[in-house]
């Protein structure tokens, strides 16, 4: 949940990356990271395995600046996508205020881009959290592979198989090509501040 | 959105002047107040030390978040005592309520023994000046 302190007049914002293993979650982050580290006053914290997967979670806390009189602090979070790990992804979406899914549009990856979804479904509920209300922005990632030959899932096939009934904005991206990557992470952003904006109002 | 911990800036203050007494003055060199998605309710440090606060509440609640679990497969509810002693500088860990978390970094000069007594000490008074902090 975002907290408010009326002291500092500044809200830390929770932006979960989620999606499944080797999908660019931590591509997306590094990316924003290299773009923004004049802005960015800590670094890019990930937690790895040594064949750099992410292990527990990438933490990226980035300064937006000022909404109604409150510093909005964005803390961008990714968890690890790979299927044994869904009690640590739990844990991550913990207080979650938006979410990015990072889809591997890989022809290949299409089973496991929707059961990653419905197991942020089932996660977002054990917070009473509900998919369908929470801020989302779908990214359908690795479009940089159609140029190298490799299969992959047309955007009509994403979206029918993942956003049929979120109907949530989503982008074509490369995020090791750096292709929307800040476009995704803008819009994330502004639905979730724009949900956060009644309260700051009422803050005074 | 959800905002299940507010504070006001008058339990802010009180709750910073507790941490300051009971735990900056015995001599603590950072103390965060922090809720379990890893968001920094309150930071006070001894004015020599900076850390990166907001990295170290994000792994902070991670850690904790992770360990919780660990205890509930073994069939414990908690654990006690969480605690990562280091050469020169070491960290605790206490639950305060089911939301928020305090960490305490202190150096050698400062006891675990009597730094647990004096975050316990702490933690009640959060709790009784402002009748039950969070949900």
């Amino acid at each position: 949940m975002a907290l408010i302190n009326p002291k500092k007049k500044e809200v830390q914002v929770k932006l979960v990356y989620y999606g499944p293993g080797r999908g660019g979650k931590t591509t997306n982050l590094e990316h924003i990271y290299d773009k923004f580290q004049n802005r960015i006053k800590g670094k890019l914290t990930a937690i790895k395995t040594y064949g750099d997967r992410t292990l527990f979670f990438d933490f990226l806390p980035l300064d937006i600046g000022v909404v109604k009189g409150y510093n909005i602090k964005m803390q961008f979070y990714t968890v690890p996508g790979q299927v044994k790990y869904k009690a640590t992804r739990r844990l991550v979406l913990r207080g979650v205020d938006g979410v990015v899914f990072v889809a591997d549009s890989m022809a290949l990856r299409r089973q496991m881009n929707i059961v990653s979804l419905m197991d942020l479904k089932e996660n977002l509920a054990t917070f009473d959290k509900d998919i369908f209300k929470i801020p989302l922005v779908l990214q359908y990632n690795k479009r940089d592979l159609e140029k190298e030959g490799i299969r992959l899932l047309s955007n009509e096939t994403l979206e029918k198989d993942l956003n049929q009934e979120l109907k949530a904005p989503s982008f074509a991206a490369s995020a090791l090509k750096g292709h929307n990557v800040v476009e995704t992470m803008k819009k994330a952003i502004s639905l979730t501040v724009a949900s956060l904006q009644e309260k700051l109002e009422l803050k005074g | 959105m959800d905002y299940t911990i507010e504070l006001d800036e008058n339990q802010l203050d009180i709750i910073e002047k507790i941490l300051v007494e009971e735990l900056v003055h015995i001599g603590v060199n950072t103390v965060l107040l922090i809720d379990l998605a890893g968001n920094v309710v309150v930071n006070l440090d001894d004015g020599k030390t900076q850390h990166d606060i907001y990295t170290l509440a994000a792994l902070a609640a991670g850690n904790f978040g992770a360990v919780s679990e660990m205890a509930k497969i073994i069939g414990e509810e908690d654990f006690a005592l969480l605690f990562h002693k280091g050469e020169k500088d070491s960290i605790h860990f206490s639950k305060v309520t089911d939301d928020l978390l305090l960490i305490n970094v202190f150096g050698k000069e400062v006891s675990l023994g009597f730094l647990r007594l004096k975050v316990a000490e702490a933690i009640t008074k959060i709790k009784e000046l402002t009748g039950f902090v969070g949900p």
